[in-house]
Order: structure tokens, then C-alpha cells, then sequence
């Protein structure tokens, strides 16, 4: 039996400790708000965070997870005074095309908000750089960020 | 119609029972299920409930392209109600009731913009009638605002809430018959909306292919051979099925039909993990020999020596031969651009259940009508018996309008004789993709007098079965023939065993490169400002309107409206005073496809080691009088110039018919660092508004390209775009 906390809840699952945190998540624990993308840590659809920092749940097997370790998802991400100031960025500015990613897309952004309050564009490009998002709404997501840190939109990277 | 039918949300909350299980209600769509109670409908396209919610139906599948949110702006539009009273719900799969549903070739605009609003000031017409009677009063002293409807003299008033029920014992007005606003009255059209669904895609709720549930279904995965068309020869089943979680393994056989069954091995497991893992341990050999002649090698050597040879020829005017061989000038450039693959961030996925009285599928697919004659034909099933579901997808791109994966969940269900949630791996979507097809092209042009006086272009293409294959056009397109007098667009076709289709902006994607490169290669050859080129070949076209034959791409080209984008395009841009050199380089293209004009300057970075990156892009674009959503339309061009940044780096190979690359490792894709500043700007002009998923991206792929010989000197000819031919050293 493995032990998952998540959103502040503990579960007891039957499961192999090679499945991945995702699957456990998506199949097991019904909360499929975490997108399965690539299966192997390349695309940040299934970010989520583990003691408040993003992981990529598809590459993390539940076996892994230290005994206690706290899981976020997006389901329970609006709690965090992070989380929902995001949220309603996203909605503000419009991100989502398509909306596939922007869950991991959130996750990863919460973390650099949780992180760094006031990120610089260096910062958000290294916290989102493995979010692929295949509608490319990277301009808003952007922007999006900078909104829910309470900052000036302005891209400030070489134009 | 029956009306049971336009509640599929209860009735399908219901008969599933999932209203018992509480908690997971998902991939409907449907969430505000109770708004609906008690809603009566006007038509097939309006509900408006006891509380004043006004449900409309979005015809068509949406995959990110806005499609949910704006069809229903314009019904709501001519119905004078206040967006905050719409609720949306797609609609079922039924064209014979919906018409064309289809999310492909950026029709939904031009095809839907007036019969929406006609269906909206239809359903105007019977509750003002309903309210005539009510008040008692003329129809022509009423006004209606926010689904009240007001006569201003008296201050009497009434809401379609109230007037609903008698409203539906009245006949529809034909739409043909009722009047439109004007443009200067509309509220709701014109105004940014944000994506319906948006709220619930930020809170995570299930809302996509991939979440939904059918009670007491199973999950499963569908190996396929590696290779198009090789066949099952035996496999581990036994093996498989004693692993943890499995339920079902069998084989399916292929039928030869190339959009539907292939050969392949089922693993069905309780859940998804189980049958993804016990796939490791499935051994299955194929006789793929089949692939052995379709390498990406082969297919170049092959490419190269067809060239050499004149081929079959797709348009012509003049005399291109004579005028090269009797040119002062001549140059000439060969080309090549790679199979590439869609990649949607949504890996494949369907849902289905077969039952006795018939099929019902849950698919995210871009165009349900074309799956439903396969799944008919695989299991045996009429077509009427068959009900889809369009679940938001996760990303189109052209990927979903086949529906393989559609049929494959719909033969698996039926075998396992359970519910199948069919969830194809990344390395699955890559490996069964149907390609957008490479394509190799070689040109000449003679100049004579500082003029063009031949342009001859002479594509190497891929055919399947003898036939142009799907995404391997290349018609004659709009200025080709605006180049020059004579010339010459001449086709060879490799037969291929790889499945291609259409990527977002199909041909145009591979055509505006090659095409708009190769012109910038003409302005430098004419000592010619290649912006200046461009206008006067509009200016040309505007004196000397070409002949225009029906149905041909293109045919609807106004210049005109190129000559508008253009102007204003070298204004914003700064094109004038625009500085190339010491790694910095401007580039303009432009390309009309999807009844779209749009032009595009891009501003390029080049290291020392030829690392790229595109800093700015400066897009105008004209697509008719009315953005109809001003966010979603320019989410749509900031989304299609990156998406062609994107196709710049990479390709996909193939080994003996198979796709060597296999996941996002070995596809680069672009990402947050690498997306350009963009300003973009909408050009009005007097026409009907068109669609927007696609013709803004055709001109950044030979803009960036263009963009890269001002900053570095080399011309770019092939792609994807590979740093160690703009290195230092590369560089001559």
C-alpha cells in the first residue's frame, strides 16, 4: 500500500510503486486536472507540486515520494494566495488556446510565484521553459505571471 | 426533433448514473446541467430556462481555436441578450440537423458568421411576437435589451424567461427571411470575450477528451505496427494477459483503409497504467518489410534526380523556357522542407461503448462526420446507430481530422464488449501521425531588363496510390502567376507508404517558405529592396487583374487588399529605417491562404555559433470588416506566427518506413524564451469577415528566413533551421 497526501488529504492506495504519481492521481484518486502530455518529463503537462515544488508527475513513480511528502494539484491550487492570484490572470489576460497545458502551465508559475514574488523575464523563462504550450500563448502566459505577481506587463527581453 | 435530444447533458448525467457517483462528472461539457432544468428550447441552436440562462449551442468542435465562445457571441448578438445570461454547450455530431461541423481550413468564420446570426434574429422574431401578444402591443414598438423585451412609450416590459413557452408554440421565421443589425448596433460582436470553458480549464475540472468517464469502463492502449501496413505476425498475448490489472488482450485486424483499422494488439486494464505498463512486456513481431524502400534518404536521392526531368505541369503562362534560355540573369535555388509531425499537447484519445442498440463515442476529433462511415464499416453498424459526442480537444492542428483513434476505441469496445477509454501514448501520436509531407522544389528565374521575365518552379511531392497525397498540393497559388509573364509550375510525385495529411495551414505551410524565400533570392538579384518587390508585384496585379479560374486556390485573391497590409506593414514595422548586419536582420514575406491577407516583417538574432532567435515580429493582417472576438482573434495570430517559428526547428525522419523521432526529446518544439515580442494589427477592410487559425502563418516561417540572410549573408533553403549552417564558420 502506498500513502499519498494530496491537497491536504492522505490516501491509501493499492497500487505498484512504479506507477507514475500522474496515473495515481488521474485514475486512482479521480482528480484529472493533471494532463498527461509526454509520459517522460519533457512537455510540464503534468506539473504539480511536491512540498511546493514543481515536478513532473508522469516521470515520478509513487514509490518515489519521501513518506509524508505533500502533494499539490490544480484542483487545490486556488487555495494558495499564489495559485488564485493566477488563476485569475489566466482569466484576465485570455491565455488559454486550446487549455491542455495551462494546468502545468499554472503549477510551474505558482512555484516561481512561491519562490520569487517578483519575477524578472530571466526568471520566468527559466521557471517555463519546460512548459510546452503547442498553441504557443507563451506571450500571455507571460503576462499572465507578471499580472498575478502585480507587476507592469511590459515584455522587457531584447526587441 | 425530438426534444429529449437537446438535453444530452441530462440525459446523459442520468442514463450514465453518474449523478450517484458525485465525483467525477466530466467530459460533457455540460457542468451547469441544472441551469438547464426545466429550459425550453427555440429551435435547435436556443434554450432559455424558468431563470433566465440562455443556453446556446456551439455547432462546431472546438480545439482551441475559439470556436465555442464565438459562434454563440454572434447568436446572442441578434438576440439581444447580455452575455452574462449565455450558458454554452456544444453540440451533438448531427450535420443534418447543425450543417457542416468541422474544425479545419479556417471556415468556421466565413462559413458560420450570417447563418448564426440569422438563427439568432430568428429566435428574436418569435419571442418579440410572443411579446407582442403579451403586451399587447405592435411588434415594430418593441426593442429588447439584455432579454427584455421593452415598449419605451408605455414602460411596459417582459423577459424572454416569461415569453419562452408561448414563444415555442410559434414557427421559426425562416432565417433567410429576418433582418440583421447593423454593424454599428452590435454589443457583443466586436467586444473581447474570454474562452467559455477558461474557468474551468484554470481550476482543473475535466473537461477534455481525456477526462472523461463512462461508468464501468475500461482503459487501453493499441499497438500498431511502427510502419503503416505491415502485419501482425504473433504476439505474447497469453503473457500479457496474466499481468497485474489486465482484462482483455486481443487483435484487431487491419482493413486496408487507410483512415481506419490498422493491425494491431489491445491491452485492456482496469486502469490506464496497467495496460501502458504491461506493453513493456509485449512482445509482437511484424512483417514490416512493406517499409523497407521509404527512407527520408531514398526519398531525397529520389527528389534530386526527378528534378532533373520536367514534370507534370500544375499551371503555366508564356514561354518560361525560351525566356531563361534567352535571360541575361538567371538564378536558381533548390529547396527542401521536412515531414513534420502534429503533435497536439492532448495525446489521442477516445471513449466508446457499444451496447445493442448501438455505438456512442465520447471523441475529441476535428470532424466527427468523417469518423462516423468508418466506425460504421469496422463494426458492422449502421451509422444512424451511431452517437458522437465532440469533447474538447487538447489541440487540433489538423491531427484530428482523422479519426483512426476514433474507430480503434469504437473496435476495441466492441470486442471487450465493456466501455473502452482508449489513451494513446506521446510516442504513439508521433509514430501513427499522418504527416505533414516534405516537399523538394527547384527554381529558376531569369531576369531581363530589371525584370522578372521567367519564374519556373518545379516541386517534388509525395503521392499515395497515384494520387496527389493528402497536404502534398501545391496549386497555383495566387502570385505565382503575378511573378512574371512566363512561367512554369511543374509537379513529380514519390509514391510513399507514410500516412500525410494536413498541418495547420496545409501546403501553404511548406509553400510560403519555399515561394517567398526564393523571391527574396530575386530582389537581390534584381538590386531590389525585396519589400519594394513585393509591392510592385501587388501593384502589377492590381493594373493587370490575372485571369481567375473557378474552385482554384486562391481564386478569391483581391490585391487590393495585399496593397493595404502591405503599406501599413512597412509604416509599423519601421522597415525604412530598419538596420541588418553584425547579427541582426530584418525579413519581410507575405502569403495569402484561408481567404486571409497577412504580411509579416520579422527581426532576427544570430550568434556567433548561428544560434537563432527571432525577436519581433510585426504582423498586419486583413481578414474582412469585424474581429468578432478581438482577444481570441489575436491569440490566434500571436499563436500561429510562434507555431511557424516552431516548424522551423524541427523534422521528423524515417528508417525503412518507420518515424525515427518518437517524443518532445528528439522534437524540439518552441518554448517561452524563444517566443517573439509580436505587434499586430488588423487591417478592416470592406469585406466579410474570415477565419483566423491559419493564414498568419504561413509568412513568418520565409520572414524569419528572410530575415536570416540580412543578418548573416546565408541563405536558408532547407529546414528545420540548424545552427551549424549560420555559424560564424558556416557563413562565406
Amino acid at each position: 500500500m502506498i500513502t499519498l497526501t494530496v491537497n491536504g488529504k492522505a490516501h491509501r492506495l493499492d497500487v505498484p510503486e512504479d506507477m507514475p504519481l500522474l496515473w495515481a492521481l488521474r485514475d486512482e484518486l479521480e482528480l484529472p486536472g493533471t494532463k498527461f502530455g509526454c509520459g517522460v518529463a519533457q512537455c510540464g503537462a503534468c506539473t504539480v507540486h511536491v512540498d511546493g515544488v514543481a515536478v513532473r508527475s508522469c516521470a515520478t513513480p509513487v514509490g518515489s515520494l519521501e513518506a509524508g511528502a505533500k502533494i499539490t494539484t490544480i484542483e487545490a491550487i486556488g487555495a494558495t494566495a499564489q495559485g488564485k492570484a493566477l488563476q485569475k490572470a489566466w482569466l484576465e489576460v485570455d491565455v488559454m488556446q486550446c487549455g491542455y497545458c495551462q494546468a502545468g502551465q499554472i503549477m510551474s508559475a505558482a512555484a516561481l510565484l512561491q519562490a520569487t514574488p517578483k519575477p524578472i523575464d530571466d526568471d520566468i523563462d527559466a521557471a517555463m521553459e519546460g512548459n510546452l504550450c503547442r498553441c504557443a500563448t507563451y506571450k500571455r502566459i507571460r503576462e499572465a505571471i507578471k499580472s498575478a505577481a502585480g507587476m507592469a506587463l511590459t515584455d522587457t527581453r531584447e526587441a | 426533433m425530438d426534444d429529449a435530444s437537446f438535453k444530452p447533458s441530462r440525459r446523459l448525467f442520468l442514463a450514465s448514473g453518474m449523478a450517484a457517483s458525485g465525483a467525477l462528472v466530466v467530459g460533457f461539457g455540460f457542468d451547469a446541467v441544472a441551469a438547464n432544468e426545466g429550459a425550453t428550447r427555440l429551435g435547435d441552436y436556443v434554450a432559455i430556462a424558468p431563470d433566465g440562462t440562455v443556453t446556446i449551442r456551439a455547432k462546431n468542435p472546438e480545439i482551441g481555436q475559439g470556436i465555442k465562445t464565438m459562434l454563440p457571441m454572434l447568436i446572442a448578438e441578434e438576440m439581444d441578450v447580455a452575455w452574462e445570461q449565455v450558458r454554452i454547450e456544444t453540440a451533438p455530431a448531427d450535420e443534418k440537423r447543425f450543417g457542416a461541423q468541422f474544425a479545419g481550413g479556417s471556415m468556421s468564420t466565413p462559413m458560420n458568421y450570417e447563418p448564426m446570426r440569422r438563427v439568432g434574429a430568428a429566435t428574436r422574431a418569435v419571442l418579440v411576437e410572443a411579446a407582442a401578444a403579451a403586451l399587447k402591443k405592435p411588434v415594430n414598438e418593441l426593442t429588447v435589451e439584455a432579454g427584455v423585451v421593452h415598449h419605451k412609450a408605455t414602460g411596459a416590459s417582459i423577459g424572454y424567461r416569461k415569453l419562452v413557452s408561448a414563444a415555442a408554440k410559434l414557427k421559426l421565421p425562416d432565417p433567410a427571411s429576418v433582418t440583421l443589425k447593423p454593424d454599428s448596433a452590435f454589443t457583443i460582436i466586436g467586444k473581447s470575450k474570454g474562452g467559455y470553458d477558461s474557468p474551468a480549464i484554470v481550476a482543473g475540472k475535466p473537461i477534455f477528451g481525456i477526462d472523461v468517464v463512462v461508468p464501468g469502463m475500461k482503459y487501453a492502449v493499441f499497438v500498431k505496427p511502427p510502419v503503416y501496413g505491415a502485419k501482425l505476425k504473433s504476439a505474447n498475448i497469453d503473457v500479457i494477459k496474466a499481468l497485474k490489472g489486465i482484462t482483455h488482450v486481443f487483435t484487431l485486424q487491419g482493413s486496408g483503409d487507410f483512415h481506419s483499422l490498422q493491425d494491431g494488439v489491445a491491452i485492456v486494464a482496469d486502469k490506464w497504467w496497467y495496460a501502458r505498463a504491461a506493453r513493456d512486456q509485449l512482445e509482437v513481431v511484424w512483417d514490416d518489410a512493406v517499409g523497407a524502400p521509404h527512407d527520408s534518404a531514398t526519398y531525397a536521392a529520389k527528389a534530386k534526380e526527378l528534378a532533373k526531368t520536367k514534370g507534370a505541369s500544375v499551371a503555366s503562362n508564356g514561354d518560361a523556357d525560351a525566356a531563361l534560355s534567352k535571360a541575361t540573369k538567371k538564378i536558381e535555388a533548390w529547396f527542401e522542407t521536412p515531414f513534420l509531425a502534429h503533435v497536439p499537447m492532448e495525446p489521442q484519445n477516445c471513449t466508446a461503448k457499444v451496447t445493442a442498440d448501438g455505438v456512442e463515442i465520447w471523441a475529441p476529433t476535428q470532424a466527427p462526420a468523417w469518423g462516423r462511415p468508418h466506425v460504421a464499416k469496422a463494426l458492422g453498424i449502421a451509422e444512424d446507430k451511431i452517437t458522437i459526442h465532440m469533447i474538447r480537444c487538447g489541440g487540433g492542428f489538423g491531427r484530428r481530422l482523422e479519426n483512426d483513434y476514433m474507430v480503434e476505441a469504437a473496435a476495441i469496445a466492441q470486442k471487450a464488449g465493456v466501455p473502452v477509454k482508449l489513451i494513446w501514448t506521446r510516442e504513439d501520436d508521433v509514430a501513427y501521425d499522418y504527416f505533414r509531407p516534405g516537399n523538394y522544389h527547384r527554381f529558376e528565374a531569369a531576369i531581363d531588363g530589371g525584370k522578372i521575365t521567367a519564374y519556373k518552379a518545379r516541386a517534388v511531392t509525395f503521392a499515395r496510390d497515384g494520387k496527389v497525397a493528402q497536404g502534398a498540393g501545391i496549386g497555383p497559388h495566387d502570385f505565382v502567376p503575378l511573378i512574371s509573364e512566363n512561367y512554369a509550375l511543374e509537379q513529380h510525385l514519390i509514391e510513399t507508404l507514410i500516412p500525410t495529411g494536413y498541418l495547420r495551414a496545409p501546403s501553404s505551410n511548406a509553400l510560403g517558405f519555399v515561394h517567398e524565400c526564393f523571391l527574396d533570392e530575386i530582389a537581390g538579384a534584381l538590386n531590389k529592396d525585396p519589400f519594394t518587390l513585393r509591392q510592385e508585384i501587388v501593384e502589377a496585379a492590381i493594373a493587370s487583374p490575372r485571369p481567375v479560374k473557378d474552385g482554384e486556390r486562391g481564386a478569391s485573391y483581391q490585391p487590393k487588399r495585399l496593397k493595404a497590409v502591405l503599406e501599413t506593414l512597412r509604416t509599423r514595422s519601421g522597415w525604412d529605417a530598419a538596420k541588418s548586419g553584425n547579427g541582426i536582420g530584418y525579413g519581410v514575406a507575405t502569403y495569402f491562404s484561408h481567404r486571409g491577407y497577412f504580411a509579416e516583417v520579422a527581426k532576427v538574432k544570430v550568434d556567433d555559433d548561428g544560434n537563432w532567435k527571432v525577436l519581433k515580429v510585426w504582423v498586419v493582417g486583413d481578414v474582412g470588416r469585424t474581429i468578432i472576438n478581438p482577444t481570441g482573434a489575436a491569440n490566434q495570430v500571436e499563436g500561429s506566427v510562434m507555431d511557424g517559428i516552431g516548424e522551423m526547428m524541427s523534422e521528423i525522419t524515417f528508417d525503412k518506413g518507420r518515424a525515427v523521432q518518437s517524443n518532445f526529446q528528439d522534437i524540439p518544439m518552441i518554448r517561452m524564451s524563444q517566443a517573439p515580442h509580436i505587434d499586430l494589427h488588423f487591417e478592416l477592410s470592406d469585406n466579410g469577415p474570415t477565419g483566423l487559425g491559419e493564414p498568419a502563418l504561413p509568412p513568418v516561417i520565409p520572414a524569419v528566413c528572410n530575415a536570416i540572410f540580412a543578418a548573416t549573408g546565408v541563405r536558408v533553403r532547407k529546414l528545420p533551421l540548424l545552427p551549424e549552417t549560420l555559424s560564424k564558420a558556416a557563413r562565406t
